[in-house]
């Protein structure tokens, strides 16, 4: 049992940590670039929040088969598949909670205001420099929001992780598929014993998410 | 050494009449420009294009650099200038001394000016303040201090003393006639009131119905000033 809480742990804040840093600049462009197309990045994106998770799985899936041209790329090297592995969880849910990320991040994006980043740019911050010293410090909110959504998001998902990872217990075997698991296996006593701790976990880190989001919110003084 | 401007802009929207601005002026680099005319008139829009943060279609030159022209355009952070917009111009997470730091750390080589800024500003005791704690008075005077501090080539002040009145309009008046003679950096003034013009510029220019004026007289104490071109 510590087992996959360790695994479902360790996912979720893989994925919290790297899709920040992913999501960061993707965001920012959003927020900020005049591209006409730029919406039809926005909607890519925003796929994921409407696909059924299966569909995204089967995808990562056959992206991280043995066969694909992705692969084949990375035979060279010694990988042969990601697949039912932990790194191709990974991969899957960065695709899964990319929204998540995305949207909280490009709208404390949006909501700094012109004024802020022309009055850097006036005083000699380029346009990296303003992003880091302006952008970031002025978006933290946007920051905890992301950081809070993706890692419950990725600790709830299920559909993408039983098709990239298959729940193959001591190694892609995650909370959410052990309950399935038990479920199926009738052990009605610890997979309720589960989802309740999984409410709990998902009360508490709502809750801490609105708290520090108050916090966040009054004007600094 | 001159600040050339010519710029032309069109401006149709749905909800106001046609915005047409024709600007083509030559000042000095040296003193105070104030740039004069009622609101709505395109004050701020000069000041703007002069900053490089709106590019409108012309030319714009300081000294012997070209800031802007049909193929070329120097963007904000590389004109080492110093603005001052209208409202709270400094940075809202960063306390009044980190907003003089955030300048003074991307300022042009040259001697550090703020221990002098500072005390003629008279902000010393605000340095720890976050500017949501500061008046509007304090908060003007913060933003100027901290626009000097990035030893500017060139200063662009957007009707700084607007929202203030009486005896704080009056000192700070005062105070902003002092700092910008001893700045040495040449300035353009941008307000609404002629009397701001009268106290504080060198030479004026009225901007109204859409074009740049060269026609008030340069203050007759400082003889050096005058305009050349138009």
């Amino acid at each position: 049992m510590t087992m996959v809480i360790a695994t479902t742990a360790e996912l979720a804040a893989v994925t919290t940590i790297l899709l920040l840093l992913l999501a960061t600049p993707l965001a920012w462009w959003l927020a900020r670039s005049t591209a006409w197309w730029k919406e039809i990045v926005g909607a890519v994106a925003a796929l994921p929040l409407v696909l059924p998770p299966t569909v995204i799985g089967f995808y990562v899936l056959i992206a991280l088969g043995p066969a694909s041209p992705l692969m084949t790329l990375l035979h060279p090297f010694g990988v042969r598949t990601l697949a039912f592995t932990f790194e191709g969880l990974v991969i899957g849910s960065l695709f899964y909670s990319l929204p998540f990320a995305v949207h909280p991040l490009r709208t404390a994006f949006e909501s700094i205001g012109e004024p802020s980043l022309e009055l850097a740019a006036t005083m000699g911050a380029g346009p990296l420099d303003r992003f880091l010293t302006v952008g970031i410090p002025l978006a933290r909110r946007g920051f905890v929001s992301a950081a809070i959504l993706v890692f419950s998001h990725t600790v709830g998902e299920f559909g993408v992780v039983l098709m990239v990872g298959g729940g193959i217990p001591g190694r892609t075997e995650v909370l959410s598929t052990r309950i399935y698991s038990l479920v199926e296996s009738l052990q009605f006593g610890a997979a309720h014993r589960l989802a309740a701790g999984l409410v709990v976990f998902a009360f508490v880190t709502l809750l801490a998410a609105l708290l520090v989001d108050r916090r966040l919110n009054a004007p600094r003084l | 050494m001159t600040i050339a401007v010519e710029i032309a802009v069109k401006r149709a929207t749905r909800t106001a009449p046609p915005f047409t601005l024709d600007a083509a002026f030559e000042v000095p680099a040296h003193g105070v420009t104030a740039l004069l005319g009622p609101s709505g008139s395109g004050k701020t829009t000069v000041l703007r294009a002069l900053a490089g943060l709106d590019r409108h279609a012309g030319c714009i030159r300081f000294d012997r650099e070209i800031w802007q022209d049909g193929s070329h355009f120097v963007p904000p952070h590389r004109r080492a200038i110093g603005y001052v917009a209208q409202g709270t111009s400094l940075l809202p997470h960063l306390s009044v001394a980190q907003n003089l730091d955030y300048a003074e750390r991307r300022a042009p080589a040259g001697h550090s000016v703020r221990q002098d800024i500072v005390v003629r500003t008279g902000i010393a005791a605000l340095l720890d303040r976050m500017p949501a704690r500061l008046s509007g008075g304090e908060a003007r005077r913060a933003a100027i201090a901290r626009a000097l501090v990035g030893r500017p080539r060139l200063l662009l002040l957007d009707e700084p003393l607007s929202g203030l009145d009486g005896e704080a309009r009056a000192a700070m008046l005062a105070q902003l006639a002092g700092l910008l003679h001893d700045s040495r950096c040449p300035v353009i003034y941008v307000t609404h009131s002629a009397d701001e013009a009268e106290c504080l510029a060198d030479r004026t220019l009225t901007i109204e119905g859409g074009r740049v004026a060269v026609a008030c007289a340069p203050r007759s104490i400082r003889p050096a000033a005058g305009i050349s071109g138009g």
